[in-house]
C-alpha cells in the first residue's frame, strides 16, 4: 500500500474509532442496553484476537505455514501459561524466532 | 487512586512499545504508528489494523477489523455517561479517552471518585501509550530486518497476551478457540484480512444459547 493509501486508512480507522466512542457518550442510554448487543461487544474481541494470533503465527501467502513465528508463539503459550508480564512474553516469542533463523 | 492511574500507565507503556514495533514492522512509517495513538487511541484496535495490514490485508478489512474490536468502548462510554457527569466540549475530549482501562478504573472506583479515576487513568495512559509508542517505532526502523530479529513473531505473541487477558472463562475459552479455528481455516480460501473479520462469527451460537434461555 502506498504512503497515501496507508495515511488514509489511518485517519480512516481513527476517525471511524472516535465516532463509536462519542456515539456512546451521545446517544441516550437506553438504546443500547439490550443485553445480547452488551454481550456481543464485550466477547467480539475474543475471536478477533484469536484470530489476530492465528493469522500472524501461521498466514503464509494464502496458506497455512509452519516457520519460526509458530516456534515463538509457543514459547508464549507457555510463558502466557505461566502469567509471565506481557514484556518477557513478546520478547522471548522474538528471541526464539529470531535464534531459529540465525541457526 | 493517582498510584493505581500512574501504574496502570506504565503496564500499557509496555503494550506502546510492542505496538509501536509491530507497526513499523508491518509497513507504517514512524508518524503513522505514533498518529495512530495519538487519533485511534484504542490499543486492540491499533494492534488488529497494523496486524491486518501487516498480512497483507486491504484498507477496507483493516479499518473494519479495527472497528470491530473498537464497538465495545460504545458502551463503555454510555456505562461511563451514568457514572460522571461530564457535559459541553468536554464530553468531545471524554469520548477519546473511553477505554478498556479508564472505564474499567472509573466502574471500579469508590462512588463519588469515579471521576478522578478515570481523568487521571486517562492521562497516564494517554502519555505513556503514545511515548512508548514512538520508542517502539523508532527502535524498530532503526534496528534493520524485523524478520532477523524475530519481531514478525512478537506480533503474534503480543495478541495472544492481549487475549489472556479477556479470556477468564470457559465459554469465553471456547470462543477464542473458535474463531481462532475460522481464521485458520479461512487463510487458505479467502484475501488476507478477511479470515479475522469472519472469525468474529464465533460470538453468534453463544449469543443465541444465552437468548434461548
Amino acid at each position: 500500500m502506498s504512503a497515501s493509501g496507508l495515511w488514509a486508512v489511518v485517519l480512516a480507522g481513527s476517525l471511524g474509532c472516535y465516532l463509536l466512542k462519542l456515539a456512546g457518550w451521545s446517544v441516550p442510554a437506553g438504546w443500547l442496553a439490550g443485553e445480547r448487543l452488551q454481550r456481543a461487544a464485550v466477547l467480539l474481541p475474543i475471536p478477533l484476537l484469536a484470530a489476530l494470533v492465528v493469522v500472524q503465527a501461521f498466514a503464509g501467502d494464502r496458506a497455512l505455514v509452519l516457520d519460526a513465528r509458530a516456534a515463538g508463539l509457543g514459547v508464549a503459550v507457555v510463558l502466557v501459561l505461566l502469567r509471565a508480564p506481557f514484556l518477557l512474553v513478546v520478547v522471548a516469542a522474538a528471541a526464539t524466532a529470531a535464534l531459529l533463523r540465525a541457526l | 487512586m493517582l498510584r493505581d492511574a500512574v501504574g496502570i500507565g506504565v503496564a500499557v507503556g509496555a503494550y506502546g512499545l510492542s505496538f509501536g514495533a509491530a507497526a513499523v514492522t508491518a509497513g507504517l512509517s514512524t508518524a503513522q504508528a505514533c498518529a495512530l495513538s495519538l487519533l485511534l487511541f484504542t490499543g486492540a484496535s491499533q494492534f488488529a489494523l497494523v496486524g491486518v495490514l501487516g498480512s497483507g490485508g486491504g484498507a477496507v478489512a483493516g479499518i473494519a477489523g479495527a472497528l470491530l474490536l473498537g464497538s465495545r468502548n460504545t458502551l463503555y462510554a454510555v456505562r461511563l455517561g451514568t457514572l460522571l457527569p461530564v457535559r459541553g466540549p468536554r464530553r468531545l475530549l471524554a469520548a477519546q479517552l473511553t477505554i478498556d482501562e479508564t472505564a474499567g478504573m472509573a466502574t471500579a472506583a469508590p462512588r463519588g471518585l469515579a471521576g478522578t479515576a478515570f481523568w487521571a487513568t486517562g492521562a497516564s495512559v494517554y502519555v505513556m501509550w503514545n511515548l512508548a509508542t514512538l520508542l517502539g517505532a523508532l527502535g524498530a526502523a532503526r534496528l534493520g530486518d524485523p524478520a532477523a530479529l524475530g519481531l514478525d513473531a512478537a506480533v503474534p505473541a503480543a495478541f495472544l497476551a492481549l487475549l489472556a487477558l479477556q479470556v477468564r472463562a470457559r465459554d469465553t475459552l471456547a470462543v477464542a478457540v473458535a474463531g481462532a479455528l475460522l481464521a485458520a481455516a479461512a487463510i487458505p480460501l479467502t484475501p488476507p484480512g478477511v479470515p479475522v473479520l469472519l472469525a468474529a462469527l464465533a460470538v453468534v451460537p453463544l449469543l443465541a444459547r444465552r437468548s434461548s434461555r
